[in-house]
């Protein structure tokens, strides 16, 4: 039996305001396309597999036989050892390439790179890459389904999924929710994920961050901006950091990391502007002392290790979905 | 060898000539412009009904790649791309490899360009040696050489003092400089128009003002130079509000445009193919503000040239990650089509302007011969179609590559034939 879904077309789709059953398409190249429904169907998924992560023997037979290859351009523990546990728990057969993108400059394009592993049919692809839109590059050429784990400054879809089933988690819904989103919003990945998603499930949105670190026409975003931290965490239900990479006063963007931590750190004085019952979040790897004291990211409001241990569910909710199953998950349960 | 063109309406602004006129070639120039010219030993060429005769069109900015990189593009198959968009004369930039910064490079090019046989070459040499911004090229001797202006294009004429130095020199030549307009330091690496969509896909951005900086530069020193300066590729409308404010008050300065900056907007890198790269290009594609004030400056004078920018890359350089893919679309094939169906058909220029766009200003402002058909000038000549139903299709171009972001577009507007020095060098299919 072939394990290939690429005759799968979006023509078997469910009507958008439908409950969702399957994903219309069979790669997850960003949250962008996604319908509210689709969001809520991954959401709902990543409960049931959630509590796999939770039994004494930590897996299912759902992806046995399929092969998936990570393939990741760019460093990352995070992400990637957590499709690794994913695919795992899900029976997948799994390999990861990590390849530093110089090596790839040196000779092979990425093309030919997917092109040579497909050769060897994998099922899916799981790709990080430095180059905004290179999952897209593939998706339009190979057969694989790709599911994006990041490219370069553009989206990190299964970082929103597991940011959005936290504080599903904590908060019960995301609608009406205020949520305050700090730091480096001009290079952030998960910036737009988390926007397109925030928004799509009815979230008030609002970003923060020193002006040379906007992306432009932020206005067009439909979001509220301002680079007061006060402003932004004042009476939030969730406050999400993203990290300030060092090397950022070379672009002059920031003059010093003292300063920015100075005017944008989540101090514990900043945070209790926001709501009692408040989640901080963050989607590492953390800088301690430049976004976000020590204080607060240990705290008692942050969910950051949460996150991480979500993160496992929810990747295993879009690769079960992705491989053509439907809602059911009596092979789960 | 004599040809009578004979039939159609001849456009010829310079002249001030529009209407049924035959035009008789003989030995490479126009021998006679007149009513119902008699043909004698002449051989005929019949232009077809509702078509029109105009001076042979020139592209003032296109990029040949050879010598050096004939895996794009070579003299031959470039000027053969340029007959098929009735381009009798184009003019090449100097970024090829080596760099065209010296006499014997120019010379290379006008004999590849001889033995091709078909669209006029003028050189376009390069201001610095190797461009690389340091060191003044021997204008002179490539001036002797053929070349007809200078550029450092790809990259700006790197600093100021160059910058005047280069506008003294190549005054006394009586050559204009052409520079491409970019503050190096706020392109940074990007590799689209900052905007909503670039910042949408996470693709860095260039502003508009990182080129009207540099236009700006260009014009305080064309003013204190007394020199003429050419601006490449315009694509900002504040580099367009530089541009009237300079002429406004006497300055030698001139711009063209690229089909694809009235005609594409940012928009494109979204649909209908995400980070498609055959809309990748130096200048960017900018935001419909931009694509609309090209339009304006097309329509009322202050933009002088449509010129294509044909930038061949072959389709294995292209068919990879958006930031890494070269810049640069081919245009000499498209771009007749495109500015009959978006400047004549909608009303936005007379046929007039779109001559004096497409080739008298072009020959005017590198000074070369043509724009023009009266007695005793070069005997080029293009038929146009204006309601030849053209649909674009790249794997069709005559260019050695493919990438055009118009492949399967519909335009009403074509090229009939391209007729140089009195030879049928192009004749549409049909």
């Amino acid at each position: 039996m072939s394990t290939h879904t690429a005759d799968r077309t979006p023509d078997t789709a469910p009507a958008v305001d439908a409950p969702a059953v399957r994903l219309r398409s069979r790669h997850l190249l960003g949250i962008e396309g996604l319908t509210p429904a689709e969001i809520t169907l991954i959401l709902d998924t990543s409960e049931a597999m959630k509590e796999v992560g939770k039994r004494a023997i930590k897996k299912v037979p759902a992806l046995r036989g399929r092969t998936v290859v990570n393939l990741f351009f760019e460093p990352s523990t995070r992400t990637r050892t957590s499709f690794e546990i994913a695919e795992k728990r899900l029976s997948a057969d799994t390999l990861s390439i990590a390849t530093a993108t110089s090596s790839v400059t040196k000779g092979e394009s990425l093309l030919d790179t997917v092109r040579n592993l497909e050769a060897m049919s994998p099922d899916m692809i799981v790709m990080r890459h430095a180059s905004s839109g290179a999952p897209h590059l593939l998706a339009r050429t190979c057969h694989s389904a790709i599911i994006n784990a990041g490219d370069g400054m553009h989206e990190h879809p299964t970082q929103a999924l597991l940011d959005a089933f936290t504080i599903r988690e904590h908060k019960g819904r995301l609608a009406g929710l205020k949520i305050a989103i700090v730091g480096d919003l001009l290079h952030s990945r998960v910036l737009r994920s988390n926007l397109i998603l925030l928004k799509t499930m009815g979230a008030d949105l609002w970003v923060c961050g020193p002006a040379t670190l906007f992306p432009p026409a932020i206005e067009q975003f439909e979001v509220h901006a301002t680079t007061s931290v006060d402003e932004a965490v004042e009476g939030a239900d969730v406050v999400m950091m993203l990290r300030i990479q060092n090397e950022r006063m070379h672009g002059h963007f920031i003059p010093s990391v003292r300063e920015y931590f100075a005017l944008f750190g989540m101090t514990p004085a900043r945070l209790r502007r926001a709501s009692p019952e408040v989640i901080l979040m963050h989607p590492g790897p953390m800088n301690r002392g430049v976004e976000i004291d020590s204080e607060v990211a240990d705290g008692p409001y942050s969910v950051i290790l949460e996150q991480v241990s979500n993160g496992v569910a929810v990747r295993m909710a879009v690769l079960y979905l992705l491989a053509g199953r439907e809602a059911d998950l009596s092979e789960v349960s | 060898m004599k040809l009578l063109v004979k039939g159609g309406r001849l456009i010829d602004p310079a002249a001030g000539r529009d209407g049924a006129f035959d035009v008789l070639i003989e030995d490479g120039r126009v021998a006679k412009v007149g009513r119902d010219l008699p043909a004698n030993d002449a051989a005929i060429f019949e232009v077809p009904r509702g078509a029109l005769v105009v001076p042979g069109l020139i592209d003032m900015h296109v990029h040949l790649r050879e010598p050096g990189q004939e895996h794009k593009e070579t003299i031959a198959t470039g000027t053969a791309s340029a007959v098929a968009g009735g381009f009798t004369a184009v003019a090449c930039m100097p970024n090829t490899d080596p760099i065209n910064d010296h006499a014997g490079i120019t010379q290379f090019i006008l004999k590849k360009a001889a033995e091709a046989g078909l669209a006029r070459v003028y050189p376009i040499g390069a201001v610095s040696l190797g461009s690389r911004g340091e060191q003044l090229a021997e204008l002179g001797e490539q001036r002797t050489a053929g070349c007809v202006a200078f550029s450092d294009d790809g990259r700006p004429v790197a600093t100021a003092l160059l910058m005047r130095r280069a506008l003294e020199y190549a005054g006394m030549l009586k050559a204009v400089i052409i520079d491409h307009c970019e503050d190096p330091s706020l392109k940074g690496d990007g590799v689209a128009h900052e905007g909503y969509r670039a910042a949408a896909l996470g693709l860095r951005g260039i502003p508009g003002a990182a080129e009207s900086l540099m236009v700006e530069r260009d014009i305080s020193l064309a003013e204190l130079t007394g020199a003429r300066v050419h601006v490449a590729h315009m694509s900002a409308r504040q580099s367009l509000r530089a541009v009237r404010a300079g002429k406004a008050r006497g300055v030698q300065v001139t711009c063209e445009v690229a089909p694809h900056h009235f005609t594409l907007t940012d928009d494109a890198l979204a649909e209908p193919v995400q980070y498609d790269t055959n809309v990748k290009m130096n200048p960017p594609l900018r935001e419909a503000a931009d694509r609309d004030a090209m339009l304006e400056g097309l329509a009322d004078g202050s933009i002088d040239a449509i010129a294509t920018d044909h930038a061949p890359h072959h389709a294995d350089e292209k068919m990879v990650e958006f930031d890494r893919a070269p810049f640069g679309i081919v245009g000499l094939e498209t771009a007749v089509p495109i500015v009959f169906d978006r400047l004549i058909h909608t009303g936005r220029i007379t046929l007039t302007r779109m001559i004096e766009l497409l080739s008298v200003n072009p020959a005017r402002i590198l000074g070369i011969p043509g724009g023009t058909l009266t007695e005793g000038q070069l005997g080029d000549v293009t038929i146009l179609a204006p309601d030849m139903a053209t649909t674009i299709s790249a794997g069709a171009l005559r260019s050695r590559s493919k990438n055009t972001p118009y492949d399967g577009w519909q335009f009403r507007g074509g090229v009939a034939a391209t007729i140089v020095g009195g030879r049928v060098v192009y004749q549409h299919p049909q």
